[in-house]
């Protein structure tokens, strides 16, 4: 019965559980669902990550390849996220150029990276002007349900850190560059962005960590990226309906508590991983 | 039909540390100055102009048909090049923040596009088309619950706030943040930012919009008044 109500008036549906202070999975309106991170599962890559969030699960596989720096910046490589959003995930995707959605989320991505410097992009330079390391993030979607853009930003996160760059060096008689890929090197990781996504429904509660359902359902979404010293790489509000500044203030110390969770967790990978 | 405003568009004031000596550009908008779009507006802020076009209510498509309400579409055309990826982002935080102010509910499996060409760029891009696109619908007809305006912050590296700042001062910015806000209780409806900045200067930044948005309000009134008072 309650089935049958669910999909007649989906909305009134989730207002008997919003008025209890939960939702219909059982979690609390400031509940996670539970995260899962595994690294260095893809053997071809050169840093890996799947992350999974609840259901919603994306695989993050990055690339160094070579590539000539840019003229106005010749002392910098550069990092090229890719958000892709196949009909594997999703019934609402089809097959072809990217969706909206996914240009969205890649545009996303690639503003976290620009703005909290997670790596510095001098580091990525071999010889000014003429090599500079690529890094080619693919941030693969495999199940869509709900917080895509808090999914992807993790699994972005760990699979920088778990990259390894080989040595290189230029000979100086031949100019070419030389691999050593005996000598591998992490990347030097100096800010741990954290997205934390939220839905605002009936123009006044604010859930976090919303599901597929919850996002159609919601009147607005709003997500925010901390770094560990409390400052914010990106406020993303696309449109939906209005906050004051209060309501503002309650997301961000959600944020602060979901970067400490979030931390804690990768650190507890990092360290399992560490004797090699 | 043109109207100008000097908003304290004398000489920005020194602004000193911290100090909220902030003025916004010269403004100025023209409506219905195409003849083909159901509404047209082009929005002027210092150097930057932007021109939207509104078609609706219209036929819609039958895959992007909705049963209870309008479909909004946005088009946002750079001055050169082909839009890419970071055209289709700002398209959806336009077209959301229209979709939370605009009635679409009276319109029904109708169709309302809003295209938006920038004609030129000289600093606080997302704001002006913001406006423009406001204005654009305003002339149109198109049912709103509420008006939207755009204001754009820049935070430089001591920490000194810059309101409607010049391509320039963005650049040197440590930190931009664009917000849309709504006419009846100053709201938040949209944000977007590039940079690093505490939570403590995203509020004194919103503030600072807030109040900007006063004066966008007062001049899009001021407009609309002129407009109509002489047919």
């Amino acid at each position: 019965m309650a089935a049958g109500f669910k999909t007649v008036e989906p909305l009134e549906y989730y207002r008997r559980f919003l008025k209890e202070n939960c939702r219909p999975d059982g979690r609390e309106l400031g509940e996670f669902r539970t995260t899962t991170v595994n690294v260095g599962s893809i053997g071809t890559a050169d840093g890996s990550s799947l992350v999974k969030l609840g259901n919603t699960t994306v695989i993050c596989g990055i690339k160094a390849e070579f590539g000539a720096p840019p003229t106005d910046a010749p002392d910098k490589g550069y990092v090229v996220p890719n958000v892709d959003l196949s009909p594997l995930c999703s019934w609402r995707f089809r097959s072809g150029p990217p969706g909206e959605e996914a240009q969205v989320a890649s545009q996303f991505i690639a503003d976290v990276i620009e703005n909290s410097q997670i790596i510095q992009k001098e580091d990525l330079c071999i010889s000014s002007g003429k090599l500079a390391w690529v890094l080619y993030c693919d941030l693969i979607c495999l199940n869509h349900d709900g917080n895509i853009l808090d999914a992807c930003t993790f699994a972005l996160l760990a699979a920088l850190k778990n990259v390894q760059l080989p040595e290189v060096t230029i000979n100086e008689e031949t100019a070419l560059a030389e691999v050593n890929l005996k000598k591998k090197s992490y990347l030097n990781i100096r800010t741990h962005p954290v997205a934390t996504s939220f839905a605002v429904f009936d123009d006044t509660l604010l859930i976090v960590d919303p599901t597929e359902e919850e996002e159609h359902l919601a009147t607005g979404t709003l997500t925010v990226v901390m770094d560990e010293e409390g400052k914010l790489c990106c406020l993303h509000k696309p449109g939906g309906s209005g906050l004051t500044g209060a309501k503002l203030q309650d997301c961000m110390s959600r944020a602060v508590t979901r970067h400490k969770e979030v931390k804690k967790l990768m650190d507890e990978v990092f360290k399992s991983m560490k004797p090699k | 039909m043109q109207t100008e405003s000097k908003i304290r568009a004398d000489s920005r004031t020194e602004p000193g540390p911290r100090g909220p000596g902030c003025s916004l550009r010269h403004f100025a908008c023209e409506q219905n100055l195409l003849s083909r779009p159901d509404g047209s507006a082009s929005f002027l802020q210092g150097d930057t102009s932007v021109l939207a076009g509104v078609y609706g209510p219209a036929e819609v498509k039958i895959s992007k048909e909705i049963f209870n309400k309008a479909t909004l579409e946005v088009i946002l055309r750079p001055k050169t090049g082909l839009p890419g990826v970071a055209e289709k982002s700002r398209e959806r935080l336009i077209r959301n923040t229209c979709e939370a102010v605009v009635l679409g509910a009276l319109h029904p499996r109708t169709s309302i596009t809003v295209v938006l060409q920038v004609v030129s760029d000289a600093g606080s891009l997302l704001a002006c088309c913001l406006n423009a696109a406001c204005m654009a619908l305003v002339d149109a007809g198109v049912p709103m619950r509420a008006l939207f305006c755009g204001v754009t912050c820049a935070l430089d590296s001591d920490g000194t706030l810059m309101l409607d700042p010049t391509a320039k001062q963005e650049k040197e910015a440590r930190a931009v943040l664009t917000f849309a806000l709504d006419s009846v209780e100053r709201k938040l409806l949209m944000s977007t930012t590039k940079g690093l900045y505490s939570d403590a200067e995203l509020q004194q930044c919103l503030a600072a919009a807030q109040t900007a948005s006063t004066h966008v309000f007062r001049f899009y009134r001021e407009s609309l008044q002129r407009r109509y008072s002489k047919s």
